[in-house]
């Protein structure tokens, strides 16, 4: 592994040495080492509790490490906290933006240390900062703009603006690129390289293996809170990432064979959903698609192609505003989502905190939710059949749980998602569909979602599952339908004759294949 | 699940020493030993209350309170909030009350005298219909809560002083030709000792935590209360929920009515005044979430009784009535500062939950 990325190499920064945390017996981290360089971007690669967030927590002053130390340019150095971390110019953007929406962004990006003058707070004076800091973003973005007033993808910038207001010279970023759309993600990027330009330190954080790829210059890889792996980005590519992810090879399986498909189970009809603006612009733009018994359907496509809406508008979660949706030869568009669902009809919803689980329930209940009519006698749940009902959930999408009686939230971003999978397939559905399924979940879990999904779609359940990662789309998947912009742009079988490569997937969604 | 200790601690890893459980069980059963506290205290210091008739009168004022209190529960549990129900109670009480005055019918010259059980029915029946217009204010037109069930609140009281143009109704006791007496029975008769009140509200209770635990429609508002988004998503019907919860505590409120006029043998138009906040604070001390989705009938009576007995007592050991005020007030910020700590422990629970699965396999 010769050093070919030399002339880049900037000064270190801040070191890690042996740093370690643990709360109780449970040991986060264990002994990490790595340095951050001036001008370079950083990637911390690893799956959902490896450790990501604890080590950025570390980094940035929110928690302190159990043991070893962190050093900033060569002096070892203890943060009370966040704060103290920024005012050494350490700043973290976490993935839940910590934005005042409903103030402008003059006073999100000077919120907590506002300029002031002898009568008052001096607006004049910030007005001109967070222009001068908005110009340098190469955002025109008003400074007098109220944050709810701008896209994703903006308020990302003012987060990093404000970092920028306090002279950061290390910028730690947690899943920037999670909510964004391709566009808005080349425009980070390119605020990123500007940056790594003028000298700061960036770390970057994703689950997006391809896209922090392309950014990155140096990846550090962690699997059970310890490092696995560090390289350089010239050394590195897709698979050596994932194989140091995982610890093994890694395989999301392919599509299920050997049985013919049955009749149309789902089909969307010219399809049309309105834009929540509500300024006659189409989301979902006349779509049509069938998808039969025992087939997986993969709809691909970016953020803001459309794809949310249309599962969302099928399941009659949102009105449609021409088209009909037919499930087993019936027109259900009139019906209501508890009815749809009765019919044979199932979603699993793409936010599974905001949409998916009842936090305040447990894990039984939330797997038992979608399916109550299975185990009322007379005007009374019976706990017996519902025991039986919740157990059958947990063996058949293998939840790793303590119990039904569990906290939802004591379980793991995966088999979360896995109670959600079991919750809508317990109401023996016809046709699911899956709304980016695999999002914050691990590699490991995402494997095992798909084996289960296979395994049902081989019992003749239609399957439709949305993705923005391309290489979802070449898992289990019978056939991938591209999305953009509310329209299919390009449709591939997966027969043995059809070789569909990712280029072509991302090429047809219209996002820039990166060489 | 049996949780012995042992397991509880697993499940608090970050619990520190032996004497965190102590402090756990202390918070999970605050409102358990509030009351027993509160009983302990007044029987030391007063000869009169440590008696079983003491302690029926005090369950026979707590009984009104609780009442309320379960119904406003269920409102609590979907995530709304009924500040309409003291005013329900006082409409109530004047609607029988001018129905055992007879209701002239028409022009005819008629006055029809219902029967006692037919006037109680009306009362549920309106306090049905005031909860329904909470309900759909709520669910169908998106008016929060609070600002809904604050306007029924007035514009109930505005028509109960209406009816009666500010005067109380002193005649409640009907006649036997009439054949409508009666109406004392709910407030003065007592089954086996018990006094009817607090056996109604036993009724309530056990309808309530039936309703809760063991139908459809009690997973169905705490799962809406929870997270209405994902209820709606698993098929819930989330907007006839709402509907029927405050409909619920309508009812609830008329009851409450009922047995305040009938226990005073009078109806006045202002009664019930503040009674809402009363059952509120009930819910609040029984370790509800006023977030919605976290609560129980258990946990709302206890809440009341702590409430009742606690004024009761300060009044039997002869202190005055400004400082029940500020204990209760006390009370009230010491339960919900309670509920905070134990939600917040919660809420942590899943930060460090990773490794711990006793399953067979290694978490994920």
């Amino acid at each position: 592994m010769g050093p070919q990325t030399a002339d880049r190499d900037g000064d270190v920064v801040l070191t890690a040495r042996n740093v370690a945390k643990s709360y109780g017996n449970i040991h986060a981290l264990k002994g990490v080492n790595f340095d951050i360089r001036a001008g370079r971007v950083t990637t911390l690669f690893g799956e959902n509790g490896a450790g990501k967030s604890t080590l950025m927590k570390v980094l940035s002053g929110v928690v302190g490490p159990t043991s070893g130390t962190i050093e900033l340019r060569g002096e070892p150095v203890v943060f009370a906290s966040s704060s103290e971390a920024r005012d050494r110019g350490i700043s973290i953007i976490h993935q839940e933006l910590s934005l005042a929406p409903n103030l402008s962004v003059r006073d999100n990006i000077f919120m907590g240390r506002e300029i002031t003058g002898p009568a008052g707070i001096d607006y004049a004076e910030e007005t001109r900062q967070a222009a001068a800091l908005m110009a340098e973003l190469e955002e025109e973005i008003d400074p007098a703009t109220p944050v709810e007033d701008l896209r994703l993808g903006q308020r990302q910038i003012i987060e990093i603006a404000r970092a920028l207001s306090v002279d950061s010279r290390i910028l730690i970023m947690d899943e920037p690129t999670s909510a964004l759309s391709a566009s808005e993600v080349e425009v980070l990027f390119k605020v990123i390289r500007d940056l790594t330009a003028r000298g700061v330190a960036i770390v970057y954080i994703s689950h997006h293996l391809e896209e922090a790829l392309e950014i990155t210059d140096f990846a550090v890889v962690l699997r059970d809170g310890a490092m696995t792996a560090k390289a350089d980005r010239a050394d590195i590519d897709l698979e050596w990432i994932v194989r140091n992810m995982v610890g093994e090879g890694y395989d999301l399986g392919s599509p299920p064979a050997g049985y013919p498909f049955g009749g149309v189970a789902l089909s969307v009809r010219d399809v049309s959903v309105a834009d929540k603006s509500g300024h006659g612009a189409m989301v979902v733009d006349g779509l049509s698609l069938d998808v039969r018994a025992g087939e997986i359907v993969c709809i691909y496509g970016l953020m803001g192609a459309g794809r949310t809406e249309l599962l969302e508008c099928v399941f009659g979660k949102v009105a449609k505003v021409a088209g009909e949706v037919w499930l087993e030869g019936r027109e259900i568009s009139r019906l209501s989502i508890a009815e749809r669902i009765a019919n044979g009809l199932a979603l699993v919803p793409e936010d599974r905190q905001r949409d998916g689980l009842v936090q305040t329930m447990s894990v039984g209940e939330n797997l038992s939710l979608a399916s109550i009519g299975a185990f009322v006698r007379g005007l009374l749940l019976s706990r017996p059949a519902e025991r039986a009902v919740i157990d059958s959930s947990i063996r058949a999408v293998t939840v790793k749980t303590s119990g039904p009686s569990a906290a939802i939230g004591s379980l793991s971003g995966g088999n979360q998602q896995k109670v959600v999978i079991g919750k809508m397939l317990g109401t023996h559905p016809r046709v699911i569909m899956l709304d980016e399924p695999s999002r914050g979940i691990d590699i490991g879990a995402k494997a095992e979602v798909f084996r289960i999904l296979a395994e049902r779609a081989r019992a003749g359940l239609a399957v439709v599952f949305s993705t923005s990662e391309v290489s979802e789309c070449l898992s289990i998947a019978h056939r991938v339908v591209v999305m953009s912009r509310g329209r299919i742009s390009a449709e591939f079988g997966r027969d043995a004759d059809h070789t569909v490569t990712k280029e072509q997937i991302m090429a047809a969604s219209g996002e820039a294949v990166a060489a | 699940m049996t949780q012995a200790s042992p397991s509880l601690d697993r499940a608090r890893p970050e619990a520190k020493g032996a004497g965190f459980d102590i402090g756990r069980v202390l918070l999970e059963g605050r409102a358990y030993f509030a009351l027993i506290a509160i009983v302990v205290v007044f029987s030391a210091l007063s000869p009169y209350y440590l008696s079983v008739s003491n302690f029926l009168t005090m369950s026979s004022h707590v009984a009104l309170f609780g009442i309320l209190a379960i119904g406003m529960l269920l409102v609590i549990l979907n995530g709304g909030i009924d500040l309409s129900v003291g005013s329900t109670l006082g409409l109530s009480g004047v609607v029988a009350g001018a129905l055992m005055q007879g209701v002239s019918i028409g022009a005819l010259g008629v006055v029809a005298y219902p029967p006692v059980w037919v006037v109680a029915v009306l009362c549920c029946l309106l306090g049905a219909a005031i909860g329904l217009v909470n309900g759909v204010l709520v669910a169908r037109f998106k008016v929060p809560a609070f600002v809904a069930t604050l306007g029924v609140m007035y514009m109930v009281r505005g028509v109960a002083l209406l009816m009666t143009n500010g005067l109380t109704y002193n005649n409640l006791g009907g006649q036997p030709a009439l054949g409508n007496t009666g109406f004392d029975w709910l407030g003065f008769n007592r089954i086996a000792g018990v006094p009817i009140g607090i056996l109604v509200l036993v009724v309530i209770a056990v309808v309530g935590s039936l309703l809760l635990t063991r139908t459809p429609f009690g997973r169905w508002l705490y799962a809406s209360g929870g997270n209405e988004r994902a209820a709606e998503l698993s098929g819930v019907p989330v907007k006839p929920v709402q509907v029927a919860v405050y409909m619920m505590s309508g009812v609830c409120a008329a009851v409450a009515g009922l047995i305040l006029s009938s226990q005073l043998t009078s109806a006045g138009p202002t009664a019930g005044t503040t009674y809402e906040l009363t059952a509120i604070a009930a819910v609040v001390i029984g370790g509800a979430a006023l977030t919605g989705g976290r609560g129980n009938v258990r946990g709302t009576l206890l809440g009341a009784f702590v409430i009742g007995f606690l004024s009761d007592g300060l009044v039997i050991i002869g202190i005055s009535s400004y400082w029940q005020t500020v204990f209760t007030g006390a009370v009230i910020v010491l339960a919900v500062l309670l509920n905070a700590v134990q939600y917040r422990g919660r809420a942590k629970r899943p930060a460090a939950a990773g490794g711990r699965t006793p399953s067979p396999r290694p978490a994920a």
